[in-house]
């Protein structure tokens, strides 16, 4: 093992103190220290965004980070997108109904990229949605189920809120 | 379909919670204990001699376990080449890959040693301190050059750089192109790169002393596939190979195909008595993992005054790569589905397939299919062209009526057995698409926008597409004594639904509750052969199978619950998990009972007198293809400064006879089209002169992304097939087939005031300016 360095930080609100090697990514710590493997790894290079986890509440690629960079932060990765165990969050909802994903290894960062979208934009366009994925590559559903379960997921969260 | 409890409807995926919730898992999510990590020291040239292999300084590091050569797995292989090529007469060499390199690396990526360590990270380390001694040879990048005299060789213990060589058609060509009054000739280079699927292939494998079991996990498409291929090459029995799929992240075909990896962890593991795991890279997935690149065509067509066609014949040069990673399929694909849409009275087509010092070429999704269709479609338009006849007008003259099906092609399979298109309705497809892409009040809008100085243009492809590949795919249905239904068959899952589209099939033979059924694919223990994931062919294949297989446990239960509750069979019926008298409600048994009195108790006869246990094996046989047919209708707009194509609209109206989930029948076509998109303007796997590939990450390899890929609207038409029970086609590949045909004939036609004529896939931005310019230059 190389060099360490000891973290302490927040995922899914849990807090974790764990010694890392200091050029693990915080995509292979997340997956592979902590086991968190909901996280997904397509390119490591930061294009397809796959990766994507909440730094924050910011959405950010997982790959183009080091663990180390994650001290002192609050994380959020698909395993804690749902309210509980037994009920999905209306985005996750809307995606199955809307048929937004397939082989399903995309879908973790399209979630949290567009977590962090509907949270900015209740109410967005087609096109608004479009660009906010367009740092997520899909090869199997063509994007328009995708596109389908956010403008969805949308209107799910807006009438939750009562709006 | 009215009546049907759970069968054609828009179900939801019983795939989805697990996947949406990150409890998917994909083979790299797969965590053992005491678990090492390989990575590959690959070959940085596309030809080149091994003189020497220096592994010591990269053994002495810390955390390095093993590093293997193919003279370090020699003592444990029967056989050192994974022998995989679909038999054909046309091969003129054969050239299986060895397990890692074999003293000459004929292309870039190429698995040269395979480093085991704690950790990836540790792999990687050593894997660059391997020093591998190198004599470059020359290489060959183009599979047209690759054929000219003198040309290097790619192999240099090979004779000649023709890897296989057929001609395929029917008709007296010669005499009607001497004699026909109007033959077009056309050159054609079309390209498709790789699969990209986003997760990239991987391999865990295990090794039990005990049970003296192999166990791989493997992001395959053919778990018995490759099963049998570690048989040959490790001589084991068959009871001591498991090959298990885990979630997929995306097939698109060459996760079809078994590679150098899948064998190497395999042995890693078990030399080193620990589990071994290996997850590809993206820069991997570019240079080892197979794509399919180049085909050159030269092709003319002949046609009478009125644009009826009266022949078709020329020659095709297709790249093979450096191996035979499956066959020569690919390069058969394209010939084959040329004419089919239309009544071709004669056809010919010579096809060479070149040796080069690339990745191998194998199918991804599509299988040389769009390429056909793509020469097809442009000919028409050439020749509508020259005859100022409308484009739809000489597909109209043209096209095989619906009345004339069954029709027999003069063409074969590759099994060998006769084409022949079952079903569907090519003209009212096409009709359809028109009247969707208002392709009557096209010519209006067109002048519309050209006063505006805007460039548009509409297109038209056709395609008929034969899908369900047989010979079978075997499904088992059982009844447990929990009363729970599981499904076991050999297919393969990897995104396209295929657990929820035979739970459809089981449940509405067995009381339509979905959430009763547990499907098993992509687990060669679980039936003893398979096929997998190819070819449009699952729901035809296993789909099939699984619906008489559930026939058969549908009436063995009713024969055992008459038994039992003293009814006839006639009046009982199946409901959720229980077998009940119709009308008398609280006359009922539980599937769970109906399963426990036929799983024997000893010295007790089994009540009905039927077989021990309620279950069913079924091997539905199909030789012939079922044939898919539709048609893309596409309209742009382009923008001659930039290049940029932008779709104002995009139809699709296909046929692939019964559908069984509509919702999931519409994300292949779409998904389908995203890939024919991205095949047309984007994607170009680039090689320099000497086979080193230069478009190795997602920066200089593009992949279509959600704002450039248009809304498609879809149109649906059901002729069922009578080739299977289901009535089904499959239809996993159809969006990618018409779509390069159809968005260059609408780019062409937007460009019609430049007079630039298209005859490439693909066509990206630098290349439309390009043209422009060189069209006003001449």
């Amino acid at each position: 093992m190389g060099e360490t360095r000891k973290i302490s930080l927040s995922v899914n609100g849990k807090t974790y103190e764990e010694e890392v090697e200091v050029r693990f990514t915080l995509a292979d710590f997340l997956r592979q220290q902590l086991g968190l493997t909901g996280t997904h790894l397509g390119c490591e290079h930061g294009v397809c965004g796959a990766c994507t986890i909440l730094l924050n509440g910011r959405s950010a690629r997982s790959c183009l980070m080091l663990a180390v960079q994650a001290d002192g932060q609050e994380i959020t990765t698909i395993e804690g997108i749902a309210p509980s165990e037994e009920e999905m969050h209306p985005l996750q909802e809307a995606f199955r109904d809307n048929h937004g994903l397939q082989c399903g290894f995309c879908t973790p960062g399209m979630l949290t990229t567009l977590i962090e979208f509907l949270g900015d934009n209740p109410d967005p366009t087609e096109q608004e949605v479009r660009e906010a994925i367009s740092g997520n590559l899909c090869r199997c559903t063509g994007y328009q189920g995708i596109v389908a379960a956010a403008l969805d997921a949308a209107q799910r969260l807006r009438e939750a809120k009562g709006v | 379909m009215s009546g049907w409890k759970v069968f054609g409807s828009r179900a939801k995926r019983l795939e989805d919670p697990a996947l949406l919730t990150g409890q998917g898992r994909f083979v790299d999510d797969i965590i053992l204990p005491e678990m090492l990590h390989a990575a590959f020291v690959r070959s940085p040239h596309g030809h080149a001699k091994i003189s020497g292999i220096n592994v010591d300084s990269a053994r002495a590091m810390d955390g390095v376990h093993a590093i293997y050569t193919l003279d370090d797995f020699k003592p444990h292989l029967t056989n050192e080449r994974l022998v995989v090529g679909l038999p054909s007469s046309a091969y003129k060499q054969e050239l299986d890959r060895p397990a890692l390199a074999m003293g000459e690396v004929v292309y870039v990526g190429e698995p040269v040693a395979i480093v085991v360590a704690d950790t990836r990270y540790i792999a990687e380390d050593a894997a660059a301190m391997v020093k591998v001694e190198y004599d470059i040879l020359p290489a060959v990048a183009d599979c047209r050059a690759a054929l000219e005299e003198g040309a290097p060789l790619a192999h240099s213990s090979s004779p000649h750089n023709i890897l296989a060589q057929f001609d395929m058609g029917y008709g007296e060509v010669d005499s009607v192109f001497a004699n026909a009054p109007h033959v077009y000739s056309e050159s054609m280079w079309q390209h498709r790169g790789g699969s990209q699927s986003i997760k990239c292939r991987g391999a865990v494998s295990i090794y039990d002393p005990l049970e003296e079991l192999v166990t791989l996990y493997s992001a395959t498409q053919a778990a018995h596939t490759a099963k049998n291929i570690l048989i040959d090459m490790l001589g084991l029995n068959e009871n001591q190979i498991r090959v298990i799929i885990p979630d997929v992240g995306g097939g698109f075909g060459p996760k079809l195909v078994f590679y150098q990896e899948d064998v190497s962890v395999v042995l890693a593991a078990k030399l080193l008595g620990r589990p071994v795991k290996w997850t590809e890279d993206r820069r991997e997935h570019f240079i080892s993992t197979t794509q399919e690149r180049d085909q050159f065509w030269e092709v003319e067509i002949a046609v009478d005054d009125n644009g009826k066609m009266l022949g078709l014949r020329g020659s095709m040069t297709h790249d093979h790569g450096a191996y035979t990673a499956r066959g020569i399929n690919l390069a058969f694909n394209s010939a084959l589905i040329v004419s089919l849409p239309y009544d071709v009275p004669c056809y010919h087509m010579d096809v060479v397939l070149a040796v080069t010092n690339k990745v191998p070429v194998t199918p991804v999704r599509g299988a040389g299919h769009p390429q056909g269709i793509f020469v097809m479609e442009r000919l028409l338009d050439r020749a509508a062209r020259e005859l100022g006849i409308d484009r739809p007008e000489i597909r109209r003259r043209n096209l095989i009526p619906t009345e004339q099906l069954p029709f027999t092609k003069g063409l074969k399979t590759r099994g060998d057995a006769p084409v022949v298109l079952d079903s569907g309705d090519y003209l009212a497809c096409m009709e359809e698409a028109l009247e969707r892409i208002d392709f009557a009040g096209f010519s209006e809008r067109q002048e519309k926008a050209r006063q505006e100085g805007r460039y548009i243009g509409v297109g038209i492809a056709n395609y008929v597409k034969g899908t369900g590949r047989g010979p079978f795919e075997t499904v088992t249905v059982r009844i447990g004594p929990s009363g729970k239904i599981m499904v076991y068959s050999g297919a393969a899952a990897m995104g396209q639904s295929t657990q929820t589209m035979l739970t459809q099939i089981v449940a509405e033979n067995l009381g339509g509750d979905m959430e009763n059924i547990e499907v098993v694919t992509g687990d060669s223990s679980v039936v003893p052969m398979g096929i997998g994931g190819s070819a449009s062919r699952q729901t035809v294949t296993a789909g099939s199978s699984a619906l008489l297989a559930a026939q058969e446990v549908r009436e063995k239960a009713l024969k055992v619950a008459a038994h039992m509750l003293e009814a006839s069979e006639e009046d009982l019926e199946i409901e959720g998990r229980e077998i009940r008298v119709k009308g008398v409600p609280d006359l009922k048994v539980g599937l769970g009972q109906v399963a426990h009195a036929v799983a024997g108790t000893p010295g007790y006869a089994l009540p009905g007198g039927i077989e021990p246990g309620m279950e069913a094996t079924k091997n539905f046989m199909i030789d012939d293809l079922t044939f898919v047919n539709g048609t893309a209708a596409v309209e742009v707009e382009v923008d001659p400064e930039t290049g940029k194509v932008s779709f104002i609209k995009y139809v699709i109206v296909h046929d692939c006879g019964t559908v069984v989930n509509p919702m999931i029948v519409a994300g292949q076509v779409i998904g389908g089209t995203a890939h024919g998109i991205g095949n047309t303007l984007f994607e170009w796997m680039g090689y320099d002169v000497t086979a080193q590939p230069i478009t190795t990450n997602f920066a200089e390899y593009l992949l279509i992304s959600a704002p450039e890929m248009p809304h498609v609207e879809m149109g649906h038409m059901e002729s069922p097939t009578p080739l299977n029970p289901l009535g089904v086609k499959g239809v996993g590949e159809c969006g990618v087939v018409p779509a390069p045909a159809a968005i260059i004939s609408a780019v062409e036609n937007a460009l019609a005031p430049f007079e630039v004529y298209l005859d490439q896939v693909p066509l990206r931005p630098p290349e439309i300016v390009e043209k422009i310019q060189n069209a006003a230059i001449s």
